[in-house]
């Protein structure tokens, strides 16, 4: 009895269950006639498989240990393990807290009732894209991983085009899926090179594969193209932001919070099964990493659409991981304990900061949405009167996303400058000082883009009659945000906490760290870090608290807010997002733009006029769109096949099968 | 037994030709019901008695030969068709076409490497033959409803392929009669009714104009 008990309350098992339970959470709303009641059931038993999935998953962490499932199946591709060792289990910890948060949020924000014909659908893939991405972090056969990444890549998919009537929102998931399946070809020429080294489909056990022989390169070339296309690593991101500017807002909250690092998930694991790898695999993905942060910020800087803005950010952010990691493998490769930690701890902790805040900012993005009915920030403003606590919750986003202390952004931040600035005093890799300025420049670009999208959406006067009359969002909505606010202070005020969480999944990346005394040591100094924050922050509450003192003593008196003492001052008058960002844009001039059309100015009294803008991506414009419509033409006579005739379908497979047999003869 | 089997597999060939010499849908589909049960039989003459045999060809004579069929001539009567007229290509050429491609597969399947035991029974040419003819049928007629006849011909001559090859035959054999469920509700219930709906004809190649420009 007490066995059977243990075994039913073993970990690895709780995880799983609850990884199905959240795939099977949306069928029963499928068919269930009223609207309404399927989306609670859904609610539920989501909440309830996080409840249930985070501590199995922690426990998961913490104990180090690695539990192996067989799933009996029975395809000709060799046995299939599930397998979650300390890196799958810290995965997992994103996957269930952001599916939850998001499901209810879905609640208020995506009401059956408003919505009888999309919240079926919606809610159904859902779950399967969250339960899709739980299990292929446990998935060790290459045959069963596609398969789980293809139904995670197509729920994602049904997810995006919800709002299928609109074309803006077709065309979106065009783009994704065409960029989906790109990846998807590059994994299965990874998967197939894999399986011919090993021998079986089954991934191969940790360090066991040589990374020199000249097939390790093609791999790792192949599974960077396939998983990096999904993290939206820099020459693999046109499909981001697209995509998650025009999903449901909580679908863009798992997607960039979760989905993305399922990619980074797949390059991790790549990276475990070779022993010795290059110094040119660490230098490839730093200097990818390093220029996706930079020109994915550069991209964010420039837009007008909120959630495009934040979508972009998300490209700088898996730019700062993918840096973190390739600083890490340098370290592998130069066997420098410190380098390794160091980076992998930045990377990781980084992955769990950027899928705690960047749901909260999607979140509070879908609430603006929903608010004001438009995406486009020019014409938002005042709504932090209307609104204080999303814009109270908002700015604790921003500020973590910006790595402003005391939040969890600088923590991740501050591992990976520890790590650049150590190659100051090191004897080899002294270059790596240089991402330093980088990296600030990237966190100072950071600051604009957010401080643009902050203030001209939260601040100032109304600039449209939308926006005049927006309304406080609804508890669902606000609890789910306060819930990742609250976890971006808890990491920035004890980030040595946060390091241990993070320790099991870096030792089991990197065995060797296991018999070193780096990670004590870091945590000591970020327990030093955890007293500034805490000193920090009371020093915050002091200062408001004089603040509002002072306030209460002396008249006040209400204005415009940048009314500048005009009598009659207008919403126009205010500075808007483009203005503000028009300088920091202009520097990038040759990678980004803001065409802005202006008006020709004529005489004492000029006459009504518009002036308008459009952030361009050079790198589209001239090089992705003509490479793409250059392969349409070439592929042009393709069209021809496809006539639409069923018949000759037929034929044209008859024919196939017809030479395939007189080839065999 | 095998040469019962064999017995079986010439009339079931011999029923392909008369799937693509008739004009007459009703009678094309009873030759096609007629093939089902047939094939429901042999599974029974190849393998030692067991329940599960016996569950599985009840189930196969009861979707082949009655549940698709019923339907296939219920969709007939509704849609007032009871000729393929204007064929692609004319009764006479079709059939000789499948003479020569029924001649040509048992020539090829005497080429295929196989299992001594399977060497002298007509099992692989039999598949072929009656794969071709699927194909041949699906290629040359223009009614939807024809279509769907050749699919469960085609599909016939996979099933008899399935049964050599299956030594532990239950998910080969059941994944047949699922695809023949397959067959019967996608084919049938949403392409037949889509069509009509769309043209108010049954003609497949009118299906043209849905194409993207």
């Amino acid at each position: 009895m007490y066995s059977a008990l243990q075994s039913a309350l073993d970990p690895a098992l709780v995880a799983l269950f609850s990884a199905l339970v959240l795939g099977c959470a949306g069928i029963p709303g499928l068919f269930l006639r009223k609207p309404g009641t399927g989306q609670i059931i859904s609610v539920t038993a989501t909440l309830l498989a996080a409840l249930a999935g985070v501590p199995a998953a922690l426990q998961l962490l913490f104990s180090n240990t690695t539990t192996t499932y067989l799933l009996q199946w029975n395809l000709p591709f060799g046995p299939c393990e599930l397998v979650i060792d300390p890196l799958s289990a810290f995965f997992l910890i994103p996957v269930f807290l952001v599916s939850a948060a998001g499901s209810l949020f879905a609640v208020g924000y995506w009401p059956a009732v408003e919505h009888p014909a999309t919240e079926r659908g919606l809610t159904f893939f859902y779950g399967l894209l969250a339960s899709s991405m739980a299990i292929l972090l446990t998935a060790r056969n290459g045959v069963f991983f596609i398969m789980v990444w293809e139904i995670m890549a197509l729920s994602a998919y049904f997810l995006l085009v919800t709002e299928h009537e609109r074309e803006e929102v077709r065309r979106a998931g065009i783009v994704y899926l065409i960029a989906t399946h790109i990846g998807t070809a590059a994994l299965f020429v990874y998967f197939s090179l894999l399986a011919a080294q090993s021998g079986s489909f089954q991934l191969p056990a940790a360090g066991s594969l040589s990374a020199l022989s000249p097939f390790a390169a093609i791999m790792v070339l192949a599974a960077f193209t396939g998983f990096g296309a999904k993290a939206g690593i820099m020459p693999f991101h046109t499909w981001l932001p697209s995509a998650h500017a025009n999903a449901p807002s909580h679908v863009s909250a798992l997607m960039s919070g979760v989905m993305l690092k399922m990619g980074l998930y797949g390059i991790f694991r790549t990276l475990t099964f070779f022993h010795d790898p290059p110094l040119l695999w660490g230098a490839v993905l730093t200097a990818c990493g390093i220029t996706s942060a930079l020109l994915g910020i550069v991209f964010a800087v420039a837009q007008r659409d909120m959630k495009r803005l934040l979508a972009c950010s998300s490209i700088e952010n898996i730019g700062i991981i993918t840096t973190g990691l390739g600083v890490a493998l340098l370290g592998v490769s130069s066997h420098n304990n410190t380098l390794v930690y160091l980076g992998m701890a930045g990377a990781l902790l980084h992955i769990l900061n950027h899928s705690f805040f960047k749901p909260l900012l999607f979140l509070g993005s879908g609430v603006i949405i929903h608010a004001s009915g438009t995406r486009e920030m020019n014409l938002m403003g005042g709504l932090g009167k209307a609104m204080p606590r999303v814009a109270a919750l908002f700015l604790v986003g921003t500020v973590a996303i910006c790595g402003i202390p005391p939040l969890n952004g600088f923590i991740s931040e501050f591992l990976l400058y520890l790590g650049f600035f150590k190659q100051l005093k090191g004897h080899s890799l002294t270059a790596l000082v240089f991402l330093a300025p980088l990296l600030a420049l990237v966190g100072g670009l950071a600051v604009v883009a957010f401080t643009k999208l902050y203030s001209s959406v939260f601040l100032g006067t109304p600039r449209s009659s939308a926006a005049a009359h927006p309304h406080e969002a609804g508890m669902t909505m606000l609890v789910p945000m306060a819930f990742f606010a609250l976890l971006c202070l808890l990491i920035g005020i004890a980030p040595q906490q946060a390091l241990r969480l993070v320790s099991p999944a870096i030792t089991a990346w990197y065995p060797l760290l296991l018999s070193t005394s780096v990670a004590a040591e870091y945590e000591t100094v970020l327990g030093r870090l955890s007293l500034a924050a805490l000193l920090l922050l009371s020093a915050a509450v002091v200062v408001a608290l004089l603040w509002r003192w002072r306030l209460g003593k002396m008249a006040v008196s209400s204005a415009s807010t940048w009314g500048c003492g005009y009598q009659r001052g207008t919403a126009r008058m205010q500075y808007n997002g483009t203005s503000f960002s028009e300088l920091a844009v202009s520097v990038f001039d040759g990678i980004m733009r803001q065409r802005i059309e202006r008006p020709g100015l004529t005489g004492l009294f000029p006459g009504g006029s518009r002036c308008s803008d459009r952030p361009t991506e050079t790198l589209l414009e001239r090089i992705i769109t003509p490479l793409f419509a250059g392969t349409g033409m070439l592929f042009g006579f393709l069209h021809r096949l496809q006539h639409g005739l069923m018949h000759f379908y037929m034929l044209y497979i008859f024919a196939t099968l017809f030479i395939l047999m007189l080839w065999a003869n | 037994m095998f040469s019962l089997a064999d017995q079986i597999l010439v009339l079931v060939l011999l029923i392909n030709f008369i799937s693509l010499g008739t004009s007459r849908l009703i009678f094309s589909i009873r030759a096609v019901a007629v093939q089902g049960v047939l094939l429901g039989i042999l599974p029974g003459l190849m393998h030692p008695f067991s329940w599960h045999l016996v569950a599985i060809t009840v189930v196969i004579i009861a979707v082949k030969g009655f549940v698709i069929p019923l339907l296939l001539s219920r969709a007939v009567r509704s849609a007032e068709i009871k000729r393929e007229f204007e064929p692609f290509l004319g009764y006479v050429p079709t059939l000789l076409l499948g003479a020569v491609f029924t001649a040509l597969s048992f020539g090829f399947a005497g080429k295929l490497p196989m299992l001594p035991d399977h060497q002298n029974y007509m099992f692989v040419p039999a598949s072929i033959a009656t794969l071709m003819t699927g194909f041949l049928v699906l290629t040359t007629r223009r009614k939807a409803i024809s279509q769907v006849i050749g699919y469960l011909v085609l599909e016939n001559g996979i099933f008899i392929f399935g049964l050599l090859l299956a030594e532990a035959m239950p998910i080969m054999v059941e994944a047949g009669a699922l695809l023949d469920l397959l067959v019967g509700t996608f084919v049938m219930g949403i392409v037949i009714n889509q069509i009509r709906r769309e043209f108010s004809s049954l003609d497949t190649s009118l299906l043209t104009s849905l194409k993207e420009e």
